[in-house]
C-alpha cells in the first residue's frame, strides 16, 4: 500500500505542478505605459517602478540582457522592451510612448534638431572573413557591397584567384545581417549562396571553402578563418571606437534633449552606460562604448 | 518439445502470482485488490489520454496559428508564390521554393536510399549467414541511433567540401547534399521494417518455388517479395515520412538559400524554413511560419494516412 500511496501522491503533485504553470503563464505583469507609480514601496529593492523601450531589432540581445541583469538587481522594476525597428524607437520616444528609445543607426541631423539626444551604448562591429589561403585581404566598402549584389562574382576582379565568390551570410532577421546589409547598403538585395542560423555555422563553412566570404560578429572570430582590414584598416575594438573600421554601427539610447527622465529610467540609463554593464554588453557580442 | 515449453510456461506462471502479490503488499486480498485495480485502470487510462491530447493540442494550435497568415497573403500566392523575402521592406511570402525542394529532395531520398535499403534487407532476410547478418544489423541498428545534428555535421565537413572538390563547384552546400544525408538517414527505417516482412513471409512458400526448380535468388525475388510487397510499400512510406520532417541535418547542409530547386544549388526544406527563421521572427513573418508549419502538418497527415491505408490492406491480404 505505501507503494501505492506514494505514487498517487507523486501523481498529485505532478498535476499541481502542471496546474501551477499553466496559471503563471495567464498572469503577465508586462505593461507598455511608463511612469506606473510604484506598487510595493516596503520591499528591500533601492528602485520600483517601470523602464520601457521600444526601437531596434539587432539591439534585442544586448538590451535583453541590460534589462536581465537591472531587474536582478532591482527586482520590483518591470522591464519592457519592444522590439519594433529603429525608426518606430525613435519616434516613440519623441512622442513620449517610451522612455527610452533604441536605434541602431546615428540620428539624423533632423531628428536631433527636432530634440533628441542619441548617447552610444555600444558599438556593432561586424568582421569580414575569408578563408586563410585567400590571397586578398583587404577590401574597400563599395566592393563588399557589389560582391554581396552579385555585381562582383569572381575572385579575380579583386585581385585574387579566378574563382566563384561564394556568399555566405546569415538568415532573415539576425541582427549581424541587418548591420551588414545596412552598413553596406545592401538591403534585400544580397545574392547569398548560404544562409546559415549561427555565427558559429557561417565561420565553420569558409573556413572549409577557399572561395567563401562570410560575416560574422567581430567577437566571434577565431584563427580557422582570415578577418579582411577594411580600407586598410584592421578590425579591432581600438578601431571600432575611434570610428576608423567603418564596418560597424552604433547602438544608441535616445532620449529627449533637455529633459530629465524619471528616477527609475534614469537609473537604467546609468548602469547602461557604466563600467558595471561592460561586460554584460560584451557578452552580448559587442563593443561596449564605455571609456572609463 | 510442445509439452515442456507448456510445462515451462505453467511453471512461470505459478511462479509470478505470489510474486505479484508480495509486489502489491496485499493483506487484506479481495477489497483492496478491486480498488487497486480501478485506481490503476484509471491511471493508465488517464496516460493513454495524454498522447491522444497532445495531438489533439497541437493539431488545434497548429491550424488557428496557421491560418491567418495564409489569409492574409492569400492561399495562392502563399502556396504558389515563387519570392520569399520575409524581412525586405516589401515582404514577400511564397513558399512555392521551399514546396517543391522538401518534394525534390525527398523524392531523391526515396530514389537513392530505397533500392540500396531494399537489397540490404533482402540480403540480410534472405541470403546473409548469421554472422554478417548479426553485425550488419546492429550496424543498422547504431545508424538509426545517430542524432540528426551528428548527420547533419559530418555532412558539413565532409559532404559538402567533398562535393565542391567532386563536382568543381564554387559551392557544395546544395540540394544534391541534402538527398544524399536523406538516404543515409532513412535507410535504418527502410531496412528494417521491409526485412521484418521479407521475414513474415512463410517458409513453405519458398520451400514450394525452390522445389518446383526455382534458384535461390527466382525465389527471393518472383516469391518472398511480392508476398512482402505491402510491407516493403510501409517502409517506404515510413522512409517519406522521415525525410520529409528532418530539418537539423537538412539545414546543416542545403545553404538555406530560397531559390527554387535545382541539383546544384542552394534550396531551403519547409522543415528548414521554419527552424531557421523562427528565432527572430516578428509579425506576419512569425505568423507565416507558422502557416509553413500547417502545410508541412498537412503533409505528413497525408503520408500517414497512405501509411494507414497500406497497413490496411496488408492485413486484409494476409487474412
Amino acid at each position: 500500500m505505501k507503494k501505492i500511496r506514494s505514487l498517487l501522491v507523486g501523481c498529485l503533485m505532478l498535476t499541481m505542478l502542471l496546474g501551477g504553470c499553466g496559471t503563471s503563464e495567464e498572469t503577465p505583469t508586462e505593461s507598455e505605459t511608463s511612469q506606473t507609480p510604484a506598487q510595493t514601496e516596503e520591499t528591500t529593492g533601492d528602485l520600483s517602478g517601470s523602464v520601457s523601450t521600444d526601437g531596434s531589432t539587432s539591439m534585442e540581445k544586448v538590451i535583453g540582457s541590460l534589462g536581465e541583469t537591472f531587474t536582478l538587481q532591482n527586482p520590483d522594476v518591470n522591464f519592457t522592451y519592444n522590439p519594433t525597428g529603429s525608426g518606430s524607437g525613435i519616434t516613440a520616444v519623441s512622442e513620449g510612448r517610451c522612455d527610452i528609445g533604441l536605434s541602431s543607426r546615428a540620428l539624423s541631423d533632423e531628428e536631433v534638431a527636432s530634440g533628441l539626444t542619441g548617447t552610444v551604448l555600444a558599438y556593432d562591429g561586424i568582421a569580414m572573413i575569408v578563408h586563410p589561403d585567400n590571397p586578398v585581404s583587404d577590401l574597400d566598402l563599395a566592393t563588399i557591397a557589389q560582391m554581396f549584389t552579385g555585381e562582383i562574382t569572381n575572385w579575380s576582379e579583386v585581385g585574387g584567384a579566378d574563382a566563384e565568390i561564394v556568399l555566405i551570410g546569415r538568415e532573415a532577421g539576425s541582427g549581424t545581417r541587418d548591420g551588414f546589409e545596412a552598413v553596406t547598403g545592401t538591403e534585400d538585395a544580397c545574392q547569398y549562396r548560404q544562409e546559415l542560423t549561427a555565427t558559429g555555422d557561417v565561420i565553420s563553412t569558409v573556413s572549409q571553402n577557399p572561395n567563401a566570404i562570410g560575416y560574422t560578429s567581430l567577437a566571434a572570430v577565431g584563427d580557422s578563418v582570415k578577418v579582411l582590414t577594411i580600407e586598410n584598416v584592421v578590425a579591432n575594438e581600438e578601431n571600432i571606437k575611434n570610428g576608423t573600421y567603418v564596418l560597424q554601427r552604433p547602438f544608441l539610447l535616445v532620449t529627449r534633449s533637455g529633459e530629465t527622465l524619471d528616477t527609475v529610467p534614469q537609473a537604467f540609463f546609468d548602469y547602461a552606460t557604466s563600467a558595471e554593464a561592460v561586460d554584460v554588453i560584451s557578452q552580448a557580442g559587442v563593443v561596449a562604448a564605455y571609456e572609463g | 518439445m510442445m509439452n515442456t515449453s507448456r510445462e515451462i510456461q505453467a511453471e512461470q506462471q505459478s511462479l509470478d502470482i505470489p510474486n505479484l502479490g508480495a509486489i502489491f503488499g496485499a493483506k487484506k486480498p479481495s477489497r483492496n485488490k478491486k480498488n487497486i485495480e480501478n485506481i490503476f485502470y484509471i491511471l493508465f487510462f488517464c496516460l493513454g489520454m495524454l498522447s491522444v491530447g497532445c495531438v489533439l493540442l497541437i493539431t488545434v494550435y497548429l491550424v488557428i496559428a496557421g491560418i491567418p497568415a495564409i489569409r492574409e497573403i492569400g492561399l495562392v500566392e502563399f502556396l504558389f508564390g515563387e519570392t520569399w523575402a520575409s524581412t525586405a521592406s516589401e515582404p514577400k511570402f511564397g513558399i512555392l521554393p521551399f514546396l517543391l525542394s522538401s518534394i525534390y529532395g525527398t523524392a531523391g531520398a526515396i530514389v537513392v536510399g530505397v533500392p540500396i535499403g531494399f537489397f540490404s534487407a533482402v540480403y540480410l532476410s534472405k541470403i546473409a549467414p548469421k554472422k554478417i547478418k548479426v553485425v550488419m544489423e546492429s550496424a543498422v541498428a547504431v545508424l538509426a541511433g545517430i542524432p540528426s545534428v551528428v548527420y547533419g555535421l559530418v555532412g558539413m565537413l565532409v559532404l559538402v567540401p567533398g562535393i565542391r572538390v567532386i563536382f568543381n563547384l564554387p559551392d557544395g552546400a546544395s540540394l544534391f547534399a541534402a538527398i544524399i544525408v536523406l538516404s543515409v538517414m532513412i535507410l535504418p527505417t527502410v531496412i528494417k521494417v521491409s526485412m521484418n516482412a521479407l521475414d513474415a513471409v512463410p517458409k513453405e512458400y519458398e520451400d514450394a518455388s525452390l522445389a518446383l526448380g526455382a534458384n535461390e535468388i527466382e525465389t527471393y525475388f518472383r516469391v518472398s517479395v511480392p508476398a512482402a510487397k505491402s510491407g516493403i510499400a510501409t517502409a517506404v512510406v515510413l522512409g517519406v515520412g522521415r525525410a520529409i520532417g528532418e530539418a537539423m541535418a537538412v539545414m546543416m547542409v542545403a545553404g538555406n538559400a530560397p531559390n527554387m530547386p535545382s541539383i546544384f544549388e542552394s534550396v531551403r526544406f519547409l522543415t528548414t524554413a521554419v527552424a531557421s527563421e523562427m528565432a527572430y521572427a516578428s509579425g506576419l513573418q512569425r505568423e507565416a511560419l507558422f502557416s509553413i508549419a500547417l502545410v508541412l502538418f498537412v503533409f505528413i497527415m497525408m503520408i500517414n494516412v497512405s501509411l494507414n491505408f497500406l497497413l490496411k490492406r496488408e492485413k486484409g491480404a494476409r487474412s
